[in-house]
């Protein structure tokens, strides 16, 4: 018999992974780019085929919001980059953060999240998820003991950003997942600043790892998009807090996706049940480009970082400037940590606070004229942002605070233009406020 | 129990590949008569890749599953299989192994499988000095999903890179 070729064997490198992880060639065309497979719904074979796929009996794909072989190739490739067993994309990463809790909570269900996370995430956890009967505790993560002290007999989870949002905070990863697998719990950790080619969360004992794909992992702020990875690790039998997971399904007749489907019986679940059911799908035009993104995301992380340091270094000599939060920085609290975690730089995301308070980062960010003052971060494109008129608008005061956007705080995500360009710009803008 | 699934095995996708290419019908010990159970998904699927799979179940020994008849035990299947694939737990994986080592001539025994979660390190021992190959705590659904292409349709991640056009069956 022929020898059939699967490919090289692995372990691959992550560039390698990048370009290549999801995405052999068309099987019927051979196109070598990943098609976009713009459709809604896929014929079946006949009648027993069509029961197959609705009863998970088959893999296949049966309507869009389900599964697309486009959204296919991206999961396939950001489960690799995570070193996970299976990813779920969806069409934002707030959207992916609620398939990941829909999943695993029921009402009256408690979880404990970071104060430091992006702001949308703690409007989510704090307001909607709390309309749900989702209860969230918000404890400060320096500390991890923080997390065991919040600890209840209804809590599911445990969740942190790696790299936080908007402030250049390293959390401390490790003895945070001790604590949650001591509880019987997972650890979900946002990585999108991080990305994984800067850090993956799983190696140092996340079992989720959520993502939104609109950041660094698309890169060319173009493509909304979210995602969630499961490590295949997390033993969901080990205690009764898991029933979505454990028990018979009633709207699979009795599936029980742990046991059916094992390692990745998270990601079924998620899609096979919250995705269908609520429906935040990821468009395939959306896919395509966040898969062409991924393509060059080590050399434009490495770009990120070396920029993000250079202005991070310039702003910290700048008389206009009170103080720099870059974990890059030697005079940086997570600089430790940072080189733990991330030791090929902590991201293009930081904080620093303008002399002039609130009235001196709204004149910043309406005196830029290269940054682009918008509320996203992981473009190509240098970004700025002041939270506190903006993405932390809605908090209250001691929320602001916990998340580090005190009235004075610039948010900057720094693109990939020339370094001097954005040093010059910056230069000017801060003059403005003499 | 423990909070980590055990670290995982490693078997090369040629000696999976090899597998499931020269073997054509299965014993499956185990096999369940419900739908919605396990290794009835995976029979079903077996089957509409072209392998014959025949249920070994003492509970329902002459009745059928899936249109084909059960047996008892391994030793009453009345054709030659290639392949036992064991839908039991790690402790009767061992019995099972025992049972397999004796037919190995007359039913062309090559290979025993046991599904995920099933391992049984003495048992792999005993089938591997017999010569039987051992694949321990995979699925044959998911192995042949993965190198074909169909479980990346549900974002798994397969670990397949190659520059050639994706093959979907044996």
């Amino acid at each position: 018999m022929k020898k059939k070729d699967t490919g090289l064997q692995p372990p691959y490198g992550f560039e390698t992974r990048s370009i290549h992880a999801g995405a052999t060639p068309d099987p019927y065309t051979g196109a070598r780019s990943t098609p976009i497979y713009q459709t809604t719904a896929y014929v079946f074979d006949d009648v027993e085929h069509a029961s197959d796929l609705f009863n998970l009996q088959t893999f296949g794909f049966i309507y869009s919001r389900l599964n697309n072989p486009t959204v296919s190739v991206l999961e396939e490739r950001i489960a690799s980059l995570e070193n996970g067993r299976a990813c779920v994309c969806a069409s934002s990463g707030h959207a992916a953060q609620f398939l990941v809790f829909f999943t695993i909570m029921e009402p009256g269900d408690h979880f404990i999240a970071s104060s430091n996370l992006y702001g949308g995430s703690i409007t989510q956890f704090g307001e909607s998820f709390r309309r749900l009967g989702w209860n969230c505790t918000f404890v400060n993560p320096q500390n991890p003991d923080n997390f065991k002290k919040a600890l209840t007999p209804k809590t599911k989870a445990v969740f942190i950003e790696i790299l936080a949002n908007p402030g250049g905070i390293v959390v401390d990863v490790e003895p945070i997942a001790a604590i949650a697998h001591e509880a019987g719990i997972p650890l979900i950790v946002d990585n999108t600043l991080a990305t994984p080619f800067l850090c993956q969360p799983i190696k140092w004992g996340a079992d989720i790892v959520v993502h939104s794909t609109t950041k660094f992992l698309s890169g060319h702020g173009n493509s909304m998009g979210g995602a969630l990875v499961e490590s295949g690790k997390f033993n969901w039998n080990q205690n009764d807090k898991f029933p979505t997971m454990t028990s018979p399904d009633t709207a699979y007749h009795g599936l029980n996706f742990y046991e059916t489907f094992g390692d990745f019986g998270f990601c079924m679940k998620a899609r096979a049940v919250a995705l269908r059911d609520f429906g935040p799908s990821m468009s395939p035009v959306n896919a395509f480009m966040t898969i062409s993104g991924i393509e060059t995301l080590p050399i434009r992380m490495l770009r990120h970082v070396e920029n993000a340091t250079v202005i991070a270094e310039f702003l910290e000599s700048h008389k206009s400037v009170e103080w720099v939060s870059y974990a890059g920085l030697k005079s940086s609290p997570y600089n430790t940590l940072a080189r733990k975690y991330l030791p090929q730089g902590p991201g293009s995301v930081f904080t620093f606070g303008v002399k002039g308070g609130y009235d001196g980062g709204v004149r910043l960010v309406e005196n830029v004229k290269l940054f682009s003052h918008l509320a996203n971060i992981g473009d190509t494109r240098s970004l700025i942002l002041h939270p506190a008129s903006t993405t932390h608008r809605q908090l209250s005061d001691e929320q602001r605070i916990n998340a580090g956007t005190e009235p004075d705080v610039i948010r900057l995500s720094v693109g990939l233009e020339t370094a001097n360009d954005l040093i010059t710009d910056l230069d000017q803008a801060l003059d403005s406020l003499k | 129990m423990a909070s980590k699934r055990p670290h995982s095995l490693f078997y090369p996708d040629e000696m999976i590949l090899n597998i499931l290419q020269k073997v054509r019908t299965i014993a499956m010990v185990g096999a369940s008569p419900n739908w919605v159970r396990p290794s009835n998904f995976v029979m079903k699927y077996l089957q509409q890749k072209g392998y014959q799979v025949i249920p070994v179940n003492p509970g329902y020994a002459g009745k059928e599953i899936l249109g084909e008849t059960v047996y008892s035990s391994l030793s009453e299947v009345p054709q030659t299989f290639q392949m036992v694939d064991i839908f039991r737990n790690s402790i009767a994986a061992k019995e099972i192994v025992g049972q397999t080592i004796p037919l190995i001539d007359e039913k062309k025994i090559q290979v025993v499988w046991m599904q995920l979660g099933v391992r049984n390190a003495s048992a792999c021992m005993e089938g591997e000095l017999a010569g039987l190959e051992i694949v321990m705590d995979r699925c044959p659904k998911i192995e042949y999903g993965r190198l074909f292409g169909e479980l990346s349709w549900g974002g798994i991640n397969s670990g397949i890179i190659s520059s050639k056009r994706r093959r979907l069956r044996i």
